[in-house]
């Protein structure tokens, strides 16, 4: 059994009357990619928002390694090794791929000025760790020259900087081609590969059933399904899963397939 | 997912050494020319107006532009323009504009007129005009970013609250500072070296240094980030307001630098000091190749420009053609540039 990286154990959080999340279990373990799905308002953006500290949790607890944290922040998520890529990316799109992937932690010697060729070396090697390497463009390239996957790239390299375990992906392949989701999925392998942990927020099936180990659906605010890659045959059945588990009753026979594929989109 | 979706992307093998990381992602038809002129397009666009320019002059009306008078008074005035060129470069940059810097001249100036005159030694005069537009600068600063203002508006509306100040309080009246002639500030920062005045000395040392802390040092990288993505900025820790804050600061310093070195070379503070500087200094930050949206600029940019729009006047005169020209051709310099570096540069989102 892998070492747990972090925990949270029944985390609530309400607005006002209005609960986002009930008692929510959440785990990854170390080099482990986890999906987590479910549809719009079931409290993923929520979940992340506590996970990455921006958001405080009305009632719960998070371990990491192990260990209680009191007093989580975003600064004590950092300190965890939790990177959070937004889904907007949060790229400075007019400036080099270097400056983005050092935004606000510059490598900087005498009287704060940048040590360049330092951050071109480390920048190198952190797009050469994901697999982000190209003929056409240099760590130097402008980012608004790339295309959708590779902007994922650089928010990826940046997130990875600093000895991050626990790279969380918020809908990272939303509104990019099929050539362009690839790509954020190359990288996305070659962090496993590199032993840190994913977790991949999505709502397309398909992207998150390609790479993660483990699934958990979240409904209304709740954990509806915990399961391994190993326990689920295709795609097809978490859907219908979720189908059953949005619309109880059987619901889910009055749509045909395709249908019901564009509503887990 | 098929193999062949997958991206054309593979490591280098471990087997072969590796150059620096700079050479090793390099294209291969990459020249360093090439590279030179793309990271630099914005400068040498401006360079190539100025050089045309200056060409067109020189056929009108080749005996005045080989006399070196015509040189050294350009020589003279030039710097006190880049003195706030170079910050606006920076604020403009940051996506936000600074129109109160005509005041902020008058204002330092002013207050390092009042030290001279009152007998103390002219470096106490300038440390003092210095302190003055770091604070007004500040002032400016806070107002926009913390009272959350549009910079457009509220440093116009700080440029006529200061300048209405020092007009109510002089009355009009100017200062004449005739001691300063013989002080050691004035030999260092005012007179002539081999027939070159030396302020262009320390307006070049300043644009170096300027542009280094653009393009070479965390501050202009914060500020090239936060008039490029603030949001994106403030998600990965860095403080927005206080860089933007900075930026003012920065300009207010300019100002004071500037407005002392247009009295040294007057001998005479004017409560208008600084006045016609607005209009100009603004016209070469965007003659200079900076855009108006902010993330991008270029501070050798704005040097050139401001070197370009204060050969303008001269040049149109020293041509032969009567001052009626002088805003005609200023017009037609700043269209065309902007026309030019609307092709040479695209907007990336």
């Amino acid at each position: 059994m892998a070492e747990r990286l972090i925990e949270l154990r029944d985390i609530s959080k309400s607005y006002g009357q209005v609960y986002a999340l009930g008692g929510v279990n959440l785990s990854v373990d170390r080099g482990e990619v986890v999906g987590l799905l479910g549809d719009n308002g079931a409290g993923k953006s929520t979940l992340i928002k506590i996970l990455s500290g921006v958001v405080k949790p009305t009632s719960g607890e998070i371990l990491v390694r192990g260990k209680p944290v009191t007093g989580w922040s975003a600064a004590r998520s950092r300190e965890a090794g939790i990177e959070t890529v937004f889904q907007d990316r949060a790229l400075a799109v007019q400036q080099t791929i270097v400056r983005n992937i050092f935004m606000g932690r510059e490598l900087t010697g005498f009287m704060g000025f940048l040590r360049v060729n330092n951050e071109i070396e480390e920048a190198s090697r952190l797009m050469r760790e994901i697999g982000f390497t190209s003929k056409v463009f240099t760590p130097q390239s402008i980012v608004g020259q790339l295309s959708g996957g590779e902007r994922q790239g650089v928010a990826i390299a940046r997130a990875i900087y600093k000895q991050a375990e626990l790279i969380v992906l918020d809908e990272p392949t939303t509104a990019l081609s099929l050539t362009e989701t690839a790509k954020v999925f190359h990288f996305v392998r070659q962090v496993r590969a590199s032993g840190r942990s994913i977790l991949f927020i999505g709502h397309n099936i398909h992207h998150v059933f390609d790479i993660a180990d483990r699934f958990v659906v979240l409904d209304r605010g709740k954990v509806a399904l915990t399961t391994d890659r190993s326990e689920v045959k295709s795609a097809e059945d978490l859907i219908n899963f979720m189908e059953e588990v949005a619309h109880p009753g059987g619901l889910a026979g009055l749509h045909d397939a395709g249908d019901a594929e564009q509503r887990a989109r | 997912m098929s193999k062949t979706m997958e991206p054309d992307l593979h490591e280098p093998s471990a087997g072969i050494p590796r150059p620096s990381a700079q050479k090793e992602w390099k294209h291969p038809s990459d020249h360093w020319m090439r590279g030179f002129i793309l990271d630099n397009r914005a400068a040498l666009g401006t360079l190539a107006v100025f050089i045309v320019m200056m060409a067109v002059f020189m056929i009108a009306n080749p005996t005045v532009f080989t006399t070196w008078y015509l040189y050294r008074s350009v020589l003279t005035t030039l710097p006190v323009a880049l003195f706030v060129v170079v910050p606006l470069v920076f604020v403009v940059t940051c996506g936000e504009i600074d129109l109160s810097f005509p005041a902020t001249m008058g204002f330092a100036s002013w207050v390092f007129a009042l030290v001279v005159q009152a007998g103390y030694d002219p470096f106490l005069g300038i440390a003092a005009a210095l302190v003055t537009g770091m604070l007004l600068g500040f002032l400016v600063g806070s107002l926009v970013v913390y009272g959350g203002l549009s910079s457009l508006i509220a440093t116009l509306g700080m440029n006529f609250l200061l300048r209405g100040l020092i007009q109510i309080i002089n009355e009009g009246k100017s200062m004449a500072l005739t001691s300063l002639s013989d002080s050691w500030a004035y030999t260092i920062f005012s007179s002539q070296v081999l027939g070159i005045p030396v302020q262009i000395f320390w307006a070049i040392g300043f644009v170096v240094l300027s542009a280094m802390l653009y393009n070479r040092h965390r501050f202009g990288a914060q500020v090239r980030v936060v008039g490029d993505n603030p949001d994106s900025a403030q998600q990965m820790g860095i403080d927005v307001k206080r860089v933007r804050v900075k930026v003012f600061v920065f300009v207010g310093i300019g100002a004071a630098i500037a407005g002392t070195f247009s009295v040294m070379i007057n001998f005479t503070w004017w409560p208008t000091a600084g006045d016609g500087y607005l209009l100009p200094v603004l016209a070469s930050v965007f003659v200079g190749g900076t855009p108006t949206w902010g993330g991008i600029g270029t501070v050798v940019g704005g040097a050139i420009g401001a070197v370009t729009v204060s050969f303008i006047q001269t040049g149109v005169v020293a041509a032969g053609l009567s001052g009626f020209y002088v805003q005609f051709f200023n017009g037609l310099i700043i269209i065309l540039s902007l026309l030019g570096h609307k092709w040479n540069q695209a907007r990336y989102r």
